[in-house]
């Protein structure tokens, strides 16, 4: 014990610091500044979306222009807002930020299998997320071509998207680095008695999102690799022969295709959507475990669920390309994988509604995140299966379809989820309190308001009004029914932004009370509440390192003296 | 406190932490590496005409190449195995040998890639170039790492060898690994692109 109480300096404490639950801290401030500004930037799209005519109040001033939003701008917004959510904000906060911060607790590790390597990939990630915004400073604003960036209209871009690949070369190696941890800290740090069938769905999870980071994103390296020699060196991977550009025949060798770049983006990118739902779903079982105080329904099911669903999520990706002319036969096999994939999913669902049957329920705030996340969830994965069936998503591809579906996963799903986890462990981290008032206003606002940016997208995209449109889909006369819905989107979209400041304030004014003395303020029973102080201790997290004696969920067994059983008290 | 198994193995997974760390990683350069050839096999199954690779490349070149490695792995091994058996001179001489190979490798290459520029053969000229210049050139990069880890091995980072024995030789086990994987993803650049 002895070299841990030596005087650390500024820089190794909170700068270059070593300790996972200060990494977890670093993780998670950065992820929620990146996830504001990239609801900033889409408040801004939804203001040219309600109103295509009109110069754009307060940032219009920076576009010049007579604060009009140019369309090349828009689709700079568009391609920003989704790559700066899923890569810079949401992954970060839920596998970087509470993975590091909570797995190492909840298994009884004092720290990451490599510590020096964690911190290495919170700064890889910094300087990744830094290198991608900067893309707005370069001539042509930053990446235009969606955050699928496929070619050839990427490869002819403008350089901002050049930008956009190195940003995104940072970002795997960091998601590499962090998979690398998260997978040997589960496997060789779990503490005496914590066997496999022991561990709480919240390490599951992470541990094969683990793998899906580890796995899926290396082909996306690749492709990018491929991209910048089309874009630097004048290959041409991603551009057929005999294309013509504005008029002009480019000079390029050509005998490429665009098609690869399909192939090897959703490759990594189906499986990147169970990295963005995964975590979430450990969050809503822990916390709701915590708040039926009953033992979750069917613990080995969604186990095996999630193991499936890992699997089966490498062998789908080609169910976002079913109009590209792959084929037929491709098309039955990616259509029929996809129908099977639903299936894992369906199952943990259902765990997690039996779980609620017939318990009594504390309707806290991280409970009604949690139980928000429950229909919310069902709605996207619900509107998903049309789109996994070929000829359904015949139709349905690219359109406002699309954008409500995945955002109803996304947003008042993982979002939801990721909230009921700042509020469920706010209390771990801080040993304070926050709000609950503030925190339930903040919850039935915010699921109005979800509901209002997202319900309607469903609606217009029926009608067949294209995702990606600069107008909101004026110019078409297909789209005239449904246009009036998209002021009643963007006002949800502010009221929405407006909510969340009763998140801040709540924030600031629970930092800003007294620390409330409980270590165990929840009655939780895994070892992050149970065996540690709150919050843990510096370096080493533990005062005794626990043993566990038994299953992460025994709440209210017969004949124990209180309602819950930590896995860490002797049978 | 210190973190567990950083030297000795856990009994019921029979592996240290930097072992299951450096085949984590391995899995994952095989992905990469896997999503190239099949970049590959998908860029020349659609094209209308792919070259021969001996036309083009200098096959002698790269099986002297072929045979720099091979050997580099071989005194890869003798020199982890040299530092088991607690014969620290050994060990460096085999490391050095392994350095100097690597270096022998990359001068070929060298002299391979000014070769094709000298033709006016570049990336952009066609697929098969473009995709044998990525492809090889990404491997050059992780020879260039490998020696740059190597190197630090055998001068600075030796002290180690002093300081803590067992955690050493680790370290060179797990560059062995690295490195024999390096070699490994040349055994199949080489038939692909020369042969094949
Ligand atoms: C919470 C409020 C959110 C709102 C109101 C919102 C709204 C929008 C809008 C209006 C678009 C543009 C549609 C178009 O022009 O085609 C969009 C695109 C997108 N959003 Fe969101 N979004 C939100 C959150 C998120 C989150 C949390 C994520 C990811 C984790 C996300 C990922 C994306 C992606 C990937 C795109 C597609 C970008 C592209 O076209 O390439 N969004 N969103
Ligand atoms: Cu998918």
């Amino acid at each position: 014990m002895s070299t841990d109480y030596h005087k650390e300096s500024f820089f190794t404490k909170y700068i270059w610091s070593t300790d996972h639950k200060i990494i977890g801290l670093q993780y998670g401030i950065t992820a929620l500044l990146w996830l504001l500004f990239g609801f900033i930037l889409m408040m801004i799209m939804r203001y040219q979306l309600a109103y295509p005519e009109s110069p754009i109040p307060i940032v219009g001033a920076l576009l010049g222009d007579g604060g009009l939003l140019p369309p090349e701008m828009y689709n700079s917004l568009g391609a920003m807002h989704g790559t700066i959510m899923i890569f810079l904000g949401v992954v970060p906060l839920a596998f970087g930020a509470f993975g590091n911060y909570f797995l190492p607790l909840q298994i009884g590790a004092i720290d990451m299998a490599f510590p020096k390597l964690n911190a290495t990939s919170y700064w890889m990630y910094f300087v990744g997320s830094v290198v991608m915004v900067t893309g707005f400073f370069v001539p042509g604003g930053a990446a235009n071509s969606g955050w699928t960036s496929y070619p050839p209209l990427s490869n002819i871009a403008t350089t901002g998207q050049t930008v956009w690949l190195c940003g995104m070369v940072f970002l795997i190696t960091s998601s590499l680095l962090g998979s690398i941890n998260i997978l040997a800290t589960v496997i060789q740090l779990r503490t005496e008695g914590m066997n496999w069938m022991r561990l709480p769905i919240f390490v599951w999870v992470q541990f094969i999102t683990a793998f899906l980071l580890l796995l899926a994103f290396p082909p996306l390296e690749a492709a990018s690799v491929l991209q910048l020699m089309d874009r630097l060196a004048g290959t041409s991977f991603f551009m057929p022969s005999g294309l013509v550009v504005s008029g002009v025949a480019l000079s390029n060798a050509g005998g490429g295709s665009p098609l690869l770049w399909q192939h090897l983006f959703w490759f990594l990118a189906h499986p990147e959507v169970y990295v963005l739902i995964l975590p979430a779903f450990g969050i809503v079982v822990e916390v709701i475990a915590n708040n039926t105080r009953k033992p979750i329904w069917g613990y080995k099911s969604i186990v095996y669920a999630v193991v499936f669903l890992g699997f089966m999520s490498f062998i789908v990706w080609a169910h976002h390309m079913f109009i590209t002319g792959m084929g037929t036969s491709m098309s039955s096999f990616f259509q029929t994988t996809t129908m099977i994939i639903s299936i894992p999913s369906v199952v943990i669902l259902t765990a997690l509604f039996m779980s609620l049957w017939g318990a009594s329920i504390r309707y806290n705030t991280p409970m009604l995140f949690a139980l928000g996340f429950l229909p919310m969830f069902g709605i996207g994965g619900l509107t998903g299966l049309p789109l996994g069936l070929a000829a359904a998503d015949i139709y349905l591809h690219d359109t406002y379809y699309v954008i409500g579906h995945f955002h109803y996963v996304v947003a008042p799903g993982t979002i939801f989820a990721l909230f009921a986890g700042i509020y469920y462990w706010f209390p771990k981290m801080t040993g304070k309190r926050m709000n609950e008032t503030l925190g339930k206003l903040h919850f039935f606002f915010s699921l109005i308001f979800m509901n209002g940016v997202f319900l309607p997208m469903m609606a217009q995209g029926l009608a067949g009004v294209s995702r990606r449109l600069w107008d909101g889909g004026e110019m078409y006369a297909h789209a005239a029914g449904v246009l009036y819905l998209n002021e009643v989107m963007s006002i949800s979209a502010w009221l929405l932004g407006m909510t969340q400041i009763f998140f801040i304030v709540n924030m600031i004014i629970s930092l800003m009370s007294k620390k409330t003395g409980e270590s165990n303020p929840w009655g939780a029973t895994t070892l992050d509440w149970s065996a540690t102080t709150s919050p843990p201790l510096g370096h080493g997290n533990f005062e005794v390192v626990p043993t566990v004696y038994r299953g992460p969920y025994e709440y209210s067994v017969p004949g124990a003296d209180k309602d819950f059983t930590p896995q860490n008290e002797k049978v | 406190m210190d973190i567990p198994f950083t030297v000795k193995e856990r009994p019921d997974t029979g592996l240290y932490n930097g072992k299951l760390g450096i085949w984590l990683f391995l899995a994952s350069e095989v992905m990469l590496f896997g999503g190239l050839f099949s970049a590959y096999v998908f860029l020349r199954t659609g094209a209308e005409s792919w070259p021969v690779g001996s036309d083009i490349l200098n096959v002698p070149m790269a099986t002297l190449n072929t045979m720099f490695l091979i050997t580099s792995s071989v005194t890869m091994v003798m020199s982890w195995a040299s530092l088991k058996l607690n014969d620290f001179g050994k060990f460096k001489m085999y490391l050095g040998f392994t350095i100097l190979l690597a270096f022998g490798f990359l001068v070929v290459k060298y002299f391979e890639y000014t070769a094709k520029f000298e033709h006016h053969l570049y990336p952009s000229t066609n697929n098969f170039l473009g995709i044998y210049f990525t492809m090889t050139g990404l491997h050059v990069l992780h020879v260039v790492g490998g020696i740059i880890v190597i190197f630090y091995f055998l001068v600075p980072g030796n002290k180690m060898w002093q300081s803590d024995p067992d955690r050493f030789v680790n370290r060179i086990e797990i560059v062995g690994l690295y490195w024999h994987f390096v070699d490994l993803v040349w055994i199949f650049l080489f038939p692909v692109f020369y042969l094949l």
